[in-house]
């Protein structure tokens, strides 16, 4: 049997969250996502972005089933989410981290936190320290086993977080602004613990961020607006749209913008220039 | 009209083996109507350094003028000074308690001893400058998006009317346009009120766009103090101390490096446009 | 004075007593405490002594740092002596101030209940300092593990206890800072009337109730998002076995309980 390529599938996916008056009738109806479709393949690196309240988060946590499509369908790992048996098989294929590291660290040690995921699954003991170790180790956050994470920065907190999610072996993970309460080391480290995890392990990644700077690693870029997918693309096609953009509440990477500024003034730059590199490497053509 | 510090220390747990000197012998002169950036690591001391602004934290030695008058005088009004010296903490939202947002905008006024009438006068004024219509001001504030609480909550520093407005990180968390809208905002206030700005934050862009004086923290004690671009010319040694300069800025060093004739110091997108764009109109005069 | 409280806090060491089983620890503690209140000489406190130093030692955990938490017992450790020594009749009067008399059994008695009660403190803190949250919390489940059987709810008890005591730091220093940030609106929390000190709590527990709903929801969502689903198929990371250094302490135990009974019986 061939594998399958596709990690997630979504068709017109659609989220409405309901709030209700005193008495509990339907007063309002907020459609959170809204008739969304797209494709994430094995080994792809999704970065989302969109601006607060753009319906990105809630779309996150439908991958992992914390929630269920109102309409539409969502698979994972070919699992139609909405089907009460795949819950666990599917959380554990698509684990998920989350912003504030400090309200999802369980353990009070750093090793009693990863080991969780897989004591819920009922691996065996054995293997779970074996889990733990090689899921510390993926983090470089191995030589941390036995502190408290309250004695942790925030970026090693939200690598032991990742740790956590990986050592359910899964087969994607969900980072839902993973940075957005770190400092810009904490950044760093983190965004390089994914990376990694995305090319050695070739663990599907999908990101939500605010930080342009984040997106430029992704293999593919969904830009979200009003619960809908209104841009798809590679990180160069995206970001050579600086106007639409910035009408989505969004930006560029710096490099990005002075490029866009330049070309604007008559200077003839490349589209879509993503690094400082490319940006001195292309003025240097033209000089 | 000031804040000065003369040898200002502090120490966490002073005699324990957890002794630790957040602060070493700090000498500071904050001069009215300044925008000043407060930069520097997580543990760098500069929170520490802005809680002795208003007297929340006591210096172990040394002493705090304001306005010439010694704060830790005997029967010196620290109600008043925290009054004149605003303090926004990180993610003020959290602060918020009231049933409505003008009442909550109110409590720092109503401290002060002020009628409800002044109060919210006061109050008004205050979610005015922040961009907070006046639709919202009967709203639980727990209703409001991440923006606007946050808009809220500077408010109710803002509505004590402070000479000295101080700022740590206001925009973690918020999405690029919310960033921006923040930062121009208080930017305004600055030029229309005259207030003296002190702006605690992570990023070199927002520091380099906004501010006219950058105070460097470095484990406890004062690394540079002085006007952006004389700052980020010593960006190795920035990064050696887990900070960096602007993106801008490395994008001129290198292009100098290649032979560009460009003004190296230049921090902003819109500095570095013009001697980019110069040095090509120069250029291009020669050829 | 937050820094200052041990009790409840853990001390991570490698020690012959960090890897000892947490049941063991837990019963051993309930017995170093029974005996306590079994002494009656000062030959039984040499014996209790004598066992709390050599484990203290065997702990690894700085003499210090356990002396630190008996700061926050001061003040009852102080009434509690003031009250032995001038009320406590007696046949010699040693010293007499004004009505107060301190009698021979007064001075005896006294320093008998500070030393009973410091060496509970401490005795109970080398617990907790010495066994992870989870452990402990752990080693309850399984010695509480019977009472399933009745219908007690003791996994969920247990890891609601472990997650408290996790949360305990974090909700502290949260309380610090918005205190903090009220101060800076002028909130003052320390002047004026009960009542009114009272309602200047509201603008400091709205926010905390608020942040710690808000973190329990963040948490209960994390714990389902990582394949939580109560106790049942569960298996442990590490799971409690006896070895042979926990029957030797066991062991040890015994001997200490028989000599403290030798102590009071035959002497």
């Amino acid at each position: 049997m061939e594998e399958r390529k596709e990690m997630i599938t979504a068709d017109k996916l659609a989220y409405n969250y309901i709030k209700y008056d005193e008495e509990g009738r339907e007063k309002e109806k907020i459609r959170a996502v809204d008739g969304v479709s797209f494709e994430v393949e094995k080994g792809d690196f999704v970065a989302i972005l969109g601006h607060n309240g753009s319906g990105k988060s809630t779309l996150a946590k439908h991958i992992n089933a914390l929630l269920t499509p109102s309409e539409g369908t969502l698979w994972v790992n070919g699992m139609d989410t909405s089907d009460e048996k795949n819950l666990w098989d599917v959380r554990q294929s698509a684990g998920m981290v989350f912003q504030n590291p400090d309200n999802q660290i369980i353990g009070t040690i750093v090793e009693e936190d990863v080991g969780f995921g897989p004591e819920n699954m009922g691996v065996p003991t054995k293997e779970i320290w074996e889990r733990v170790e090689e899921s510390l180790k993926a983090v470089n956050m191995l030589k941390y086993r036995h502190h408290s994470p309250n004695k942790l920065s925030g970026g090693q907190k939200q690598r032991v977080a990742i740790a956590g999610v990986v050592a359910m072996h899964p087969k994607c993970i969900v980072l839902d602004e993973p940075t957005a309460m770190l400092d810009p080391n904490g950044r760093k480290e983190v965004i390089r613990a994914v990376r990694a995890l995305n090319q050695v392990e070739e663990i599907t990644v999908i990101l939500i961020t605010h930080y342009m700077e984040e997106v430029i690693y992704a293999n593919k870029v969904l830009v979200m607006d009003d619960g809908k997918v209104v841009m798809q693309g590679t990180p160069r096609e995206i970001f050579s749209q600086v106007e639409t953009l910035k009408s989505y509440r969004l930006d560029v990477p710096q490099a990005t913008l002075l490029a866009w500024e330049l070309k604007q003034a008559g200077l003839d730059l490349p589209d879509g220039i993503l690094t400082r590199e490319e940006l001195v490497e292309a003025l240097c053509r033209l000089y | 009209m000031s804040i000065v510090l003369e040898n200002v220390c502090y120490t966490y747990s002073p005699g324990t083996a957890y002794e630790i000197h957040a602060l070493k012998n700090i000498n500071l002169e904050i001069r009215e109507g300044q925008f000043i950036g407060l930069i520097g690591h997580t543990g760098s001391g500069k929170s520490t350094l802005v809680q002795h602004l208003n007297g929340l934290v006591k210096a172990t030695s040394g002493h705090i003028y304001f306005n010439g008058e010694d704060i830790y005088a005997q029967n010196y009004d620290m109600r008043r000074l925290r009054g004149k010296v605003g303090l926004v903490f990180q993610y003020p939202e959290h602060q918020l308690f009231e049933v409505d947002v003008l009442s909550d905008v109110c409590f720092g006024p109503k401290n002060q001893g002020l009628s409800r009438e002044e109060a919210e006068k006061r109050a008004r004024e205050a979610l005015r400058m922040v961009g907070i219509s006046e639709e919202y001001e009967k709203q639980s504030p727990f209703d409001l998006s991440g923006g606007q609480k946050r808009r809220v909550a500077i408010a109710g520093v803002l509505a004590m009317e402070p000479e000295v407005l101080i700022l740590d990180e206001p925009t973690a968390g918020l999405d690029p346009k919310g960033r921006d809208e923040i930062l121009d905002q208080i930017s305004l206030l600055h030029k229309e009120r005259g207030i003296t700005v002190i702006l605690v934050s992570h990023s070199m862009e927002d520091v380099a766009k906004y501010v006219e004086r950058i105070i460097v923290m470095n484990q406890g004690e004062v690394m540079y103090d002085d006007v952006p671009r004389e700052v980020f010319r010593h960006y190795k040694e920035l990064e050696r101390v887990g900070l960096a300069a602007p993106q801008v800025t490395y994008i001129m060093h290198t292009l100098k490096e290649k032979g560009f004739d460009v003004d190296e110091d230049a921090t902003t997108i819109e500095e570095a446009k013009k001697t980019i764009l110069e040095a090509f109109r120069k250029k291009g005069s020669t050829t | 004075m937050i820094r200052d409280i041990t009790l409840g806090q853990y001390y991570p060491a490698d020690s012959i007593l960090h890897k000892l089983d947490p049941r063991v620890k837990l019963v051993a503690t309930i017995t170093f405490l029974v005996a306590l209140f079994l002494i009656n000489s000062w030959i039984g406190y040499l014996v209790a002594t004598v066992f709390l130093v050599s484990v203290i030692r065997l702990s690894k955990v700085p003499f210090r740092f356990i002396v630190r938490g008996l700061k926050t017992i001061f003040i009852i450790l102080l009434i509690t002596l003031v009250f032995n020594l001038f009320l406590t009749p007696g046949d010699r009067v040693l010293v007499q101030i004004w009505k107060l008399k301190i009698t021979d059994r007064g001075l005896h008695t006294a320093i008998f209940m500070a030393i009973r009660l410091i060496y509970l403190i401490i005795g109970s803190s080398l617990m907790t300092l010495t066994t992870t949250p989870n452990d402990l919390t752990d080693g309850l489940e399984t010695l509480l593990g019977p009472l399933k059987k009745l219908h007690v709810p003791v996994h969920e008890v247990s890891m609601m206890m472990s997650i408290a005591l996790r949360f305990i730091p974090i909700l502290l220093e949260e309380t610090d800072k918005i205190m903090k940030a009220q101060i800076a609106r002028g909130a003052d929390f320390e002047h004026g009337n009960l009542i009114q000190r009272a309602k200047n709590l509201v603008p400091l527990l709205v926010p905390l109730f608020i942040s710690a709903f808000r973190r329990a929801n963040d948490l209960a969502m994390a714990m389902e998002a990582r394949c939580y689903r109560g106790g049942e198929g569960r298996t442990k990371m590490k799971p409690l076995i006896y070895t042979g250094k926990d029957y030797c302490a066991y062991g040890i135990l015994l001997l200490f309980l028989a000599a403290i009974i030798a102590v009071r019986v035959l002497l």
